[in-house]
Parts: structure tokens; C-alpha cells; sequence
């Protein structure tokens, strides 16, 4: 049985259809009834790798290929995690040190109460 | 090769055997649709960086970024909707993907003017999308003054980014409804009736990764 196409049963198709709309409704909902901080974060990235997931695996067939080529486009994005950890590891730094030169909202140092003013200025 | 795959061998010995195999590495993969995953990866990578730099300027920036459901809520029945328009898009999106997958199914059962109605819907769901774009836009330039250099609501990053971010997938989708129509003619034509359909599931891998790049759009530029 070498078959070089992609056929599956429509069945599958309309499932994950339905699912997206699901998906994209609840992190919708997550806008609407005003979730914050982690909760937010958690779910939004939740609903997002599902809906990243289902498209990649059924409606471009990654599920149904074989290991070579998973792997060959799965795994090089991956790197990219990296750059976004580096960026992200060092934003408090950039950021501190936007307030502490140029300013910002937040009062220059010599301005605060003492009982504020630490060693570390 | 196939058969050893089936007699349960590893995923790790068919990925080296695969790529040692001193012939074509991705078995069973037509070229064109290979290539077309290489070109996929390669926008990841462009998309990807584009939301890494958002995310590093957001993060240092030190100007109040504007809050995203407030400033893309449309009035509707006399109140403001938190991301409508967004939404609706969004929603536009899926169902093309959907109907781009019937597509492609009905490619592999020879069916060609089901297949080129079914573009045909993504093309115009496709355009549609990016109709919405344009009106958004123009709301947000003309009335909220928003541009690429400025921005009334607080950091001026936000119109850059939202400019060249959204811009670009609303590039990609323009360019996907001109390929889709293309094919789709061409399908209709009989141009592929002695060849394969698999130009429909390289178009529809095209597609996918659209909708793909939205979803993430939306996670990280209008939730976040």
C-alpha cells in the first residue's frame, strides 16, 4: 500500500474545525470576562499551542508523515526559544537602566524619600 | 525502506536511515510539497523574530503600553465590544482553513469543481480578511492617530510593531488568495487531471501556516 497522497476521512476534518472555533472562542472569553496575571498568561498560551497544534497536525498532515520530516521542520524552530530567552533575561536590566538614564513615569532617584533610597544607589 | 518502517522500528532509526539513504531523504514527499515546508520554516523564523523583538521592546520599554482590547473595541449595539472586529476576523480565518482542507480532501478524490468552489470560498473568505484589515487600519490611523512613528496612547512602539507585524500577515494572506485563485483556475481547467492533485495540499500547506501565524498574532499582540 504505497500511498503518496494525503486522505483521511472528512470526519476528522470537521472535528478539528470545530475545535478551532472552541479554542478561539475561550481565549476570547479569556478577553472578555477579564482574566489577569498568571491565569491570563496560562490560558491564552493554552489555547494557543492547542490551536497551533491541531492546525500543524491534521490540516497539514503533520501527523501523518513520516518521522524525517517532522523532525526536519519541528525541531529548528526550537532555537528560537533561545532567542527568546536571552531577550527576555536580560529586559529588567534594559529596562532599569531606561528609568535610572533617561527617565520615565517612575520619580528619578534623587527625588525619593530617603527611607527608600537603598544601599545599591 | 516503508516496509521497515511498519515492522516497528524506531522513529530514531527511520530519521537516520532516512537521511543516510544516499537517495531522496523525505520519502514519499513530493518535492514540491517538501520545498514548500522548507519555505514554511524559513517564515517561522521571520514571524518568529518579528514577535521576539515585540516582546523585547515591550518588555524595556518605559512609556504605558496601550491596553490592545481597548483600543481595537468597536462600538456595537451601543456599547464598546472588546476586540469585535478582531474577533470576527479571527472566526473569517478558521472557516477558511477549514474549508481549504475540504479542499485539499477533495483533490485526493479527483472532485475538481467541488475543489475549485472550495478555493474559491477560501479565496473570498481570504480577501474578505484582509478588507477587514484595511478598515482597521484606517480606523486607527485616521481616528486613534495612530502611526508607525507615533502613538496618542503611550509608547510609539506600539504602532510600529502593530504595523509591520499585522502588515506582513495581511501580506502573506494577500499573496495566498492570489495563489489560490491561480490554482484553483488551473484545477478547473484540468490543467493537473493527468499529473496529481497535490498542488492542493502544497497551496493548502500555504494556507495553513497563515492561519497559524494569526493564531500566535493573536495570542501575543490582542490578548496579551
Amino acid at each position: 500500500m504505497a500511498e503518496v497522497g494525503q486522505q483521511h476521512p472528512i470526519k476528522v476534518y470537521f472535528l478539528v474545525w470545530l475545535l478551532l472555533f472552541v479554542f478561539s472562542a475561550a481565549s476570547y472569553l479569556v478577553d472578555i470576562l477579564e482574566f489577569e496575571g498568571l491565569l491570563r498568561w496560562l490560558l491564552i498560551i493554552i489555547f494557543m499551542m492547542l490551536k497551533a497544534g491541531f492546525i500543524v497536525a491534521v490540516f497539514m498532515h503533520m501527523k501523518w508523515e513520516r518521522p524525517t520530516l517532522i523532525t526536519a521542520i519541528l525541531v529548528p524552530p526550537l532555537v528560537l526559544l533561545v532567542l527568546m530567552y536571552l531577550l527576555a533575561y536580560e529586559a529588567d536590566y534594559a529596562w532599569a537602566s531606561r528609568i535610572v538614564y533617561f527617565g520615565g513615569e517612575v520619580e528619578p532617584i534623587p527625588d525619593s524619600p530617603p527611607s527608600h533610597a537603598s544601599a545599591a544607589h | 525502506m516503508a516496509e521497515a518502517a511498519q515492522t516497528g522500528q524506531g522513529p530514531l532509526t527511520t530519521i537516520v536511515e532516512d537521511w543516510s539513504s544516499d537517495v531522496t531523504t523525505f520519502k514519499a514527499v513530493p518535492w514540491g510539497k517538501a520545498m514548500m515546508w522548507i519555505f514554511l520554516l524559513s517564515d517561522t523564523f521571520i514571524f518568529t523574530s518579528f514577535l521576539v523583538s515585540y516582546m523585547a521592546v515591550r518588555m524595556t520599554q518605559t512609556d504605558a503600553w496601550p491596553v490592545p482590547s481597548e483600543v481595537f473595541a468597536l462600538e456595537a449595539f451601543g456599547y464598546p465590544v472588546p476586540l469585535l472586529l478582531i474577533a470576527i476576523m479571527t472566526f473569517i480565518l478558521i472557516t477558511s482553513s477549514g474549508t481549504m482542507a475540504m479542499a485539499v480532501n477533495m483533490g485526493y478524490r479527483k472532485r475538481k469543481v467541488a475543489v475549485f468552489w472550495l478555493m474559491f470560498a477560501t479565496a473570498l473568505l481570504g480577501a474578505s480578511f484582509v478588507g477587514m484589515q484595511a478598515f482597521e487600519w484606517s480606523k486607527l490611523i485616521m481616528d486613534e492617530g495612530v502611526k508607525a512613528w507615533q502613538n496618542p496612547m503611550g509608547a510609539k512602539q506600539f504602532g510600529s510593531f502593530f504595523f509591520m507585524i499585522t502588515g506582513f500577515h495581511g501580506l502573506h494572506v494577500s499573496a495566498g488568495v492570489v495563489y489560490l485563485l491561480i490554482v484553483a483556475i488551473r484545477v478547473l481547467r484540468g490543467r493537473y487531471d493527468n499529473t496529481s492533485f497535490e498542488i492542493v495540499e502544497i497551496t493548502g500547506l500555504y494556507w495553513h501556516f497563515v492561519d497559524l501565524v494569526w493564531v500566535f498574532i493573536f495570542a501575543f499582540f490582542y490578548l496579551w
